[in-house]
């Protein structure tokens, strides 16, 4: 147990020293992930005209709570898994004695940290320039968002991963990021609060794994939300599960095959 | 881990076939592959047995794709063989187990594992965390190899910010951070400068004095294997055609060195004939191949019969040991089927 907290202690630190590198990057990244400031725009501008249950100050909040939920939760696994296969990096990862998701998890995690100030800057920048969206949430809803937020880039990692696991055969397994970001987009919540979804839609939508990405963790953080909070997490968990057995399943597979065709 | 007398590595006729996708040029060629996709199967490595004992150097010769780096793959575990079997050191390589993986490395002059952006020390420190080496281990290890590649002051410099053979030496320190005891190392000294590619042979010998470490390198420099390498290997469309002494196959195969001459002054062609094969005169500088047991005389006559205003010895292009090699191999084919 020890030798595997210092493996992943020197992952962590060897990933946040790579990610503070990009220091210009990581603005770029926080600055790309400005999507729900636009949606903000427009929804804001609806809801004051009134008919959604929302006060445009609310809906400001609940953007901005997406937003800093995108910050926590952001995957890009599967870009850097096709690119490890083909530049042949994926080889030397496999000449180590440690699984090479222990590296992307090392990455993912460290880049969170080394992300954070520019996250916070561009929150505070928000509040100078919008000060009725100004709010502090309870310390219960702060931690519970965390929480999910948590389940969520876990959520979000297992099953993004489990997908770039496809590139052990076609080398190129982005593309099916990019059908599911579809679903992402519209089931998470990131376009919209799903309580602009009618009731049996959005129940339905529950037992997926979509709005436990941004939905549920960021109403919880700008001001809670109206599901069953224990029902929420056994289903995340219980997603988390199967993709990460079928994570396992596949990645034996594919390595395999991997090894068959040409490392 | 294998004693002196067994042997660290063993190759059983080794053999990997890949299944390659084949397309014909142009649209409809997209078109055709698109919708019925033609396979080709390719013997990469083709029954290859060879065993290898504890602390030996041994070179791995070959043309490019010959099958030198996929019986490397094979035996690192990167590649699962298609028939045969091979062990490194008691391990299956491709079960990939962690005592494995613990006591080998492969270094390859064309890849590079360090972190780019980042100084070679971050690199060091997360191998020694991977491959769980102590803190008093790491530091011992440290100096003492980079001392040994004189690199103790390059340590906390951007990878980038280094030399092609500052970086070789520094992917060796990081190879070798974990102790392993079988190394194999493909074209470690490619690309790099005579200075740098006679550093890097000089620590492989030194290290391989102190540690007993295994050794099987490929190089397409001759000066690698005659430099490091007592027994080579050379392989040939995937098929292993000679196995034993260094000496052995530059008798055999006679392989011939290299007299560049640069002449102060034109000369009869007949001249540099009679020296030996002329394989190319340009300007004023002419190459000439000469038997090894000629040398000597050759050089004597050269210098005293020619206005000689340069005149340098080199190794043979290894294309040129292998080819005789190969050639002589294919003759045998030849004569046994009787084609």
């Amino acid at each position: 147990m020890n030798a595997a907290l210092r493996r992943m202690s020197g992952l962590l630190s060897a990933y946040y020293a790579y990610m503070t590198a990009y220091r210009a990057e990581l603005i770029l990244w926080a600055l790309a992930n400005s999507l729900p400031f636009i949606l903000m725009g427009a929804w804001y501008q609806a809801a004051e005209n009134g008919g959604y249950g929302f006060s445009g100050v609310e809906v400001a909040r609940y953007f901005l709570a997406v937003f800093v939920v995108r910050q926590l939760t952001v995957v890009w696994v599967i870009w850097e898994f096709d690119q490890d296969v083909q530049r042949g990096r994926l080889s030397q990862y496999l000449l180590q004695p440690v699984d090479p998701a222990w590296r992307y998890i090392a990455a993912h995690l460290s880049e969170r940290v080394a992300r954070l100030p520019f996250s916070a800057l561009i929150i505070a920048l928000f509040f100078l320039l919008f000060p009725p969206a100004r709010f502090v949430p309870h310390a219960s809803d702060l931690l519970l968002a965390l929480v999910f937020a948590s389940l969520a880039f876990a959520l979000r990692f297992a099953m993004q991963y489990t997908l770039a696991l496809f590139a052990l055969w076609t080398e190129r397994a982005s593309s099916l990021e990019g059908l599911m970001f579809i679903l992402y987009l519209v089931l998470s919540g990131a376009i919209a609060p799903l309580e602009v979804f009618p009731d049996a839609l959005r129940a339905a939508v529950l037992w997926t794994p979509f709005p436990y990405f941004i939905w549920v963790p960021a109403r919880l953080l700008s001001g809670g939300v109206d599901v069953d909070l224990v029902q929420a997490a056994l289903v995340c968990l219980g997603w988390i599960t199967l993709f990460v057995v079928l994570n396992r399943v596949v990645w034996r597979r594919g390595l395999k095959r991997h090894s068959a065709m040409g490392a | 881990m294998s004693d002196a007398g067994t042997p660290i590595i063993e190759a059983t006729g080794l053999t990997k076939s890949f299944t390659v996708a084949q397309k014909d040029p142009g649209l409809a060629g997209a078109l055709r592959h698109f919708f019925r996709r033609r396979t080709k199967e390719i013997r990469a490595v083709t029954e290859v047995s060879f065993t290898i004992r504890p602390g030996e150097v041994v070179g791995f010769l070959g043309a490019n794709g010959a099958g030198k780096t996929t019986t490397l793959k094979m035996l690192t575990g990167l590649l699962h063989p298609s028939a045969g079997s091979c062990a490194v050191g008691g391990w299956q390589p491709f079960q990939r187990t962690r005592d494995f993986l613990q006591a080998i490395t492969l270094v390859m002059g064309n890849k590079q594992q360090l972190m780019w952006d980042l100084p070679t020390v971050d690199t060091l420190k997360l191998n020694a965390a991977i491959y769980g080496v102590s803190d008093a281990e790491y530091r011992a290890r440290v100096d003492e190899l980079a001392a040994m590649l004189e690199l103790s002051d390059k340590l906390t410099q951007p990878v980038r910010k280094l030399s092609l053979g500052e970086r070789m030496k520094a992917e060796l320190l990081a190879a070798l951070l974990h102790g392993p005891k079988v190394l194999f190392l493909d074209e470690p000294t490619l690309g790099l400068d005579v200075n740098a590619q006679v550093a890097v042979r000089h620590f492989l010998k030194r290290y391989n004095a102190m540690t007993g470490a295994t050794i099987l390198m490929t190089s397409h420099y001759m000066a690698d294997i005659t430099a490091l390498c007592p027994r080579v290997l050379v392989i040939h469309e995937g098929a292993l055609v000679h196995d034993g002494g260094l000496d052995e196959l530059m008798r055999r195969f006679g392989a011939r060195r290299e007299l560049k001459i640069e002449l102060a002054r034109a000369v009869e062609r007949g001249a540099l004939d009679a020296l030996g094969e002329v394989l190319s005169v340009e300007g004023s500088v002419a190459r000439i191949a000469v038997e090894p047991a000629q040398l000597v005389s050759v050089v004597g006559r050269a210098l005293a019969e020619l206005p000689v205003s340069d005149l340098t010895v080199h190794d043979p292009p290894i294309e040129e040991v292998v080819g005789r090699v190969i050639g002589k191999s294919q003759r045998a084919n030849h004569a046994e089927t009787g084609t």
